[in-house]
């Protein structure tokens, strides 16, 4: 990192990342409107529909009352997980090369929690009546049932988001603050708002640290729970493949996993068509591609041991249930899985493949369907095959289903796209620490300030 | 007394009633499955009575059907020395219930009958107790349902008509035990009789194979039926504790249980 970046001055810095802001070329708005309409007519068109016809406009039936919603919104939770929880172990360990990446690590963490969110409006019955399951107090006297692990979720839920989106904020006042300085106009006004009159005394420095350090390690705890909590959705039930003790952990890495994966794919993207080249480095990749590897190697391990308790139990159900699961009807998605989160990623053994940006590209999407599948599998499978084989049978998703899996992408990619042009996608006051002190003769040239600033 | 123990008391009361010790009434069921024959009167009995959806072939062939009681077939042995057994499945009313505690609005919770009920306009279809339920007696409307003309003059006045996004399931008819208890109440507070009544299958059944009552009375007939020596219930093993007891001499084979 310290090497790549040396030919870059402080005030480099400040101009690439407002230019990023800034500058915008039409490619950036034929992506926000094909993101944007492809969410219109993928997600939210879908959705309407459902509302008035009801669930039936999905492939739900008896016994797969749970289908691809509930699996998407388990995925978009997980992917969300890396983000903020990875920022905040390596702020800890004082790991310096997090800083250029950890802006829109957060951001990721933000947006697939705001879409898992979402799933969970698309998934229940009556939506609109969602809000009975938030404690308020109200004339009926009626509470939610605070025995239901969905009612902790909603509590978990909403307890990582404040967090993680008063972390992201907290990390981002002195970025605000330095935009504010160079930009004009509304903008001007919009960053001086959002920067809380942020001056960069000593003081303000120390407390910002302070308050940083501390949420991030409340947030660390957080985020294990939270996804401990979505298991238990799974966990405290009675369905054989899905009453388990190893669920807690197992979503706990598979979220990791599939968070991990899903910054590669952020990053990449941001490098490549935001300009980043010289701050997201081979280093990056090198890290983040022994992370991959070592969750993948632990995400293997708790399938092997769930396949050995399920066999070592000697129960018939459990039996059936792990056999329907690898041979059964879903079984090509099974080893697909199996290919893309357990096989391919110890391909990162090799620094040559860490280090070259496409193939890690192509791995982390591929990982992360297969996570994606392992999702759809942990509700899928197990709900088809239950105690009473009269009642067993399967579940494919419709139309509609699909079509919101794929809405619910542009949905994460609209805001990502409307994010990377308000806040700071890259870190300037950190990403500053890291580099070299500029010596006074360094380069006397003067720098282009960016369209748009005050002259 | 102090104002404080008082007020403790009488707090405590208020948040656990009566029946958290010991149930008004305690109605159970018992199936003789060497009386069934498989008929599915109880079925057809149920679909009148509780105004369940007609929901078509389409729907049927998705596995959306909604059959509160249902009779499970299994077939044992090779051809041609095979033996089918059936066994009638509804709502097992369990008193240690999973789907209790999922849902996380309390729209499905045990009443001071020892019924678990299942409160339709509490419901935002979650569908979680489905998932929950070992039994898989749980329905989903995955739609609207509407009946032909003149279907719609059929359905039962005194049980709800269910919107989409709702689950149902058997209530063991609480609106008849219901007008059984106003009736006895206005019949000088006295209890429900046995036999005062009957769920729709229970009462449709030719072969008087169902018994219901209420298992607190000890000369009731389903109290008798339930310490049958054949007596069992089904998936015991999870702890759900049924209000449903069936009947039949359960032999272990040499490698499976029949």
């Amino acid at each position: 990192m310290q090497a790549e970046t040396n030919n870059l001055r402080y005030a480099d810095v400040n101009r690439d990342v407002v230019r990023s802001i800034v500058e915008t070329g039409p490619r950036y708005y034929v992506a926000l409107a094909t993101a944007g309409s492809v969410t219109l007519l993928c997600f939210f068109f879908p959705w309407f529909y459902q509302l008035y016809f009801g669930i039936g406009a999905a492939g739900m039936n008896h016994p797969g009352v749970w289908g691809t919603y509930l699996a998407s919104f388990i995925f978009w939770i997980g992917l969300s997980h890396s983000g903020t929880l990875l920022s905040c172990v390596l702020h800890l360990t004082n790991s310096s090369w997090r800083k250029a990446m950890y802006r829109s690590a957060e951001a990721m963490t933000l947006f697939s929690l705001l879409v898992a969110a979402t799933f969970v409006f698309v998934h229940v019955g009556r939506p609109w009546f969602i809000h009975w399951s938030l404690p308020y107090p109200n004339q009926m006297e009626l509470w939610p049932n605070f025995r239901s692990p969905l009612l902790f979720d909603v509590m978990a839920i909403a307890t990582y988001l404040t967090g993680s989106s008063i972390f992201i904020y907290m990390g981002s006042i002195p970025d605000f603050a330095a935009v504010r300085d160079r930009t004009a106009g509304w903008r001007n006004t919009m960053y001086t708002l959002l920067s809380l009159g942020w001056r960069g005394t000593d003081k303000e420095w120390h407390r910002l640290h302070w308050a940083y350090t501390f949420l991030a390690v409340l947030i660390i705890p957080l985020a294990v729970s939270v996804h401990s909590i979505v298991s238990w959705d799974f966990a405290m039930s009675l369905v054989p493949a899905l009453h388990q003790t190893i669920f807690a952990p197992y979503f706990v890495v598979g979220a990791i996993y599939s968070g991990t994966a899903g910054i590669v794919t952020v990053m990449f993207v941001l490098r490549k068509y935001m300009n980043f080249e010289q701050y997201i480095t081979k280093v990056h990749f090198d890290n983040l591609g022994k992370l991959l590897l070592l969750l993948s190697l632990i995400w293997s391990y708790i399938n092997a041991v769930e396949l050995f308790t399920g066999w070592y139990s000697g129960t018939s159900t459990e039996y059936e249930a792990l056999k329907f699961k690898m041979f059964g009807y879903y079984s090509w998605l099974y080893w697909e899985m199996i290919l893309f989160c357990a096989a391919a990623p110890l391909l990162c053994i090799f620094k040559r493949f860490r280090t070259s940006f496409v193939p890690m590209l192509i791995l982390s999407i591929a990982v992360n369907i297969g996570m994606y599948t392992e999702r759809f599998l942990i509700v899928g499978t197990s709900l088809s095959r239950q105690y009473l084989p009269d009642a067993w049978g399967v579940y494919v998703p419709s139309l509609v289903e699909l079509s919101i899996i794929l809405g619910s992408f542009a949905l994460f990619t609209t805001m990502f796209l409307v994010f990377v042009k308000i806040v700071p996608s890259v870190s300037i006051y950190e990403v500053k620490e890291t580099m070299d002190t500029p010596t006074v003769t360094s380069n006397t040239e003067p720098l282009a300030p960016p369209e748009g600033s005050p002259a | 007394m102090n104002i404080l123990e008082r007020f403790t008391e009488s707090w405590r009361k208020y948040r656990k009633p009566g029946y958290y010790e010991e149930f008004d009434y305690h109605w159970a069921m018992t199936i003789d499955l060497d009386r069934c024959t498989g008929c599915e009167a109880c079925v057809t009995a149920c679909q009148a009575e509780n105004n369940l959806p007609i929901v078509g072939e389409k729907e049927i062939a998705k596995g959306r059907e909604v059959q509160w009681i249902r009779i499970e077939r299994y077939w044992e042995g090779e051809y041609p020395d095979v033996k089918l057994r059936f066994i009638p499945m509804l709502c097992q009313h369990c008193d240690a219930a999973p789907c209790e505690t999922v849902c996380p609005v309390s729209a499905t919770y045990h009443n001071q009958d020892g019924l678990n009920t299942q409160i339709y306009n509490r419901c935002i279809g979650t569908r979680a107790c489905a998932v929950y339920c070992p039994y898989e007696v749980r329905y989903f409307n995955f739609t609207d349902h509407h009946w032909d003309s003149p279907l719609e003059q059929q359905l039962n006045p005194d049980v709800t008509v269910r919107e989409k996004g709702v689950m149902e399931k058997c209530t063991f008819c609480i609106q008849r035990i219901r007008q059984a208890k106003d009736h006895a109440k206005d019949d000088g507070r006295r209890r429900v009789r046995d036999g005062e009544v009957q769920p729709a299958c229970v009462q449709s059944c030719p072969a008087n194979a169902l018994v219901f009552g209420d298992r607190k009375d000890p000369e009731s007939q389903v109290a008798k039926s339930m310490n049958d020596p054949r007596a069992y219930r089904v998936l015991e093993e999870l702890n759900t504790d049924p209000s449903v007891v069936y009947l039949k001499k359960v032999v272990a084979k040499d490698d499976h249980a029949s």
